[in-house]
């Protein structure tokens, strides 16, 4: 990707592949200039990041999507093949791995989730490997899939984001469905009353009634906030990390448009971000994983009585 | 003189969000040696919860250095 200037070059690695629907008497403008105007709304690729922004609400990130979807798939089917062959012989290669990460799972959710649920554990080795797979996609040289990509389809600018971690529909979502979770389990745990009262008699609690009465409103405020921070936070901490570390990486992959010697440079430095983000990868996909296990401990942690 | 704000912009993130985490990572380093020192069996305990603090911590000036790089380089 020699041609355009470095901002084109950050932007086209930046921008989703988006699907979506045009509105009608929306004007395109092609590769030559030319501009036709949209008769009827139409669903199609968005050749640039103003046709995305005017798609709006439906719109679909074609390669986010794919990408998560088979990395899914890719890690259903190493544990499935794993576990249909696993013996009790002396593990070798893969099983030994995946005997690892699930040990491993399995004593941090022991250490931090006290309650009986088969759901949780599960959950948490599902949202520990996925992460990992789809933060691992960070560590390959950021041009290879997009050119490939492009080679494949035939068309020089198509754009297409390969990490998908890096795209903030992703981790919100996850953080949401997580927050659905938890909002569901403190429900089924301790009924409405009991997470109204959460929300309500924390953290400021009087013996007498009519004092309670004042603190209610300013206890609800103080939870309410805390309690939309966390998926929140839990899903822009992903985000952030992933963004910043491709962010990096793509402004280092500038450097080797400008001569040999910087060139090479700048595969010494991709290289040491590269070794330094086999930590940061893992340590971001290990986060998602206990703070999600930690608020699913929250919800089905039943208050003493006062 | 915008781009030059920008720069100054940029350095404010990039510093003050290394210095606020070299702080943190300061004492959550120190801490950790002096729990280990005083207790040695609960040292890989320890070294586990270090690290969960570590990738909190790291995640806030990240954030920052990719929103400064993208402010002088992209915008």
């Amino acid at each position: 990707m020699a041609s355009g200037s470095s901002a084109e070059y950050i932007k086209h690695h930046l921008t989703n592949l988006t699907y979506g629907k045009l509105p009608a008497g929306y004007a395109r403008v092609d590769a030559q200039g030319h501009q036709h105007v949209l008769e009827d709304a139409t669903w199609t690729l968005a050749h640039s990041g103003d046709e995305a922004s005017a798609m709006g609400f439906s719109a679909l990130h074609v390669d986010t999507l794919g990408w998560s979807i088979i990395l899914g798939l890719v890690f259903c089917a190493i544990f499935r093949g794993v576990a249909k062959r696993a013996n009790s012989g002396v593990p070798t290669g893969v099983q030994n791995f995946v005997e690892m990460v699930i040990e491993f799972i399995d004593t941090t959710v022991k250490d931090t989730f006290h309650y009986r649920n088969p759901l949780i554990a599960p959950m948490a080795l599902t949202i520990f490997v996925w992460i990992f797979f789809m933060n691992l996609m960070d560590l390959l040289p950021v041009d290879w899939l997009p050119l490939a990509a492009a080679k494949a389809a035939g068309d020089p600018h198509l754009f297409f984001k390969v990490v998908p971690t890096t795209d903030v529909n992703i981790t919100l979502g996850m953080s949401f469905t997580v927050f659905a979770l938890m909002i569901y389990f403190s429900i089924k745990e301790k009924g409405v009353m009991g997470l109204v009262k959460e929300l309500t008699l924390h953290p400021f609690h009087a013996p007498k009634w009519y004092v309670n009465i004042i603190l209610i409103p300013i206890n609800l405020v103080l939870e309410t906030v805390s309690l939309i921070a966390k998926p929140i936070s839990l899903g822009l901490r992903l985000f952030g990390n992933l963004y910043a570390g491709e962010m990096i990486f793509i402004l280092i992959a500038i450097m080797f448009g400008a001569g040999w010697v910087l060139g090479l440079f700048a595969g010494v430095l991709q290289w040491a971000w590269a070794v330094f983000h086999i930590l940061v990868i893992t340590l971001q996909a290990f986060v998602f994983m206990v703070l999600t296990v930690v608020y699913m401990s929250m919800a089905h942690d039943v208050e003493e009585e006062h | 003189m915008e781009q030059g704000l920008v720069y100054i912009a940029a350095a404010l993130m990039i510093g003050l969000g290394a210095l606020g985490t070299a702080i943190g990572f300061g004492s959550l380093g120190g801490k950790l040696l002096e729990g280990s020192a005083r207790q040695p069996e609960m040292a890989p305990m320890l070294q586990g919860k270090m690290f969960l603090i570590a990738g909190l911590l790291d995640a806030v000036p990240m954030i920052g250095v990719g929103m400064a790089m993208y402010l002088m380089f992209a915008a």
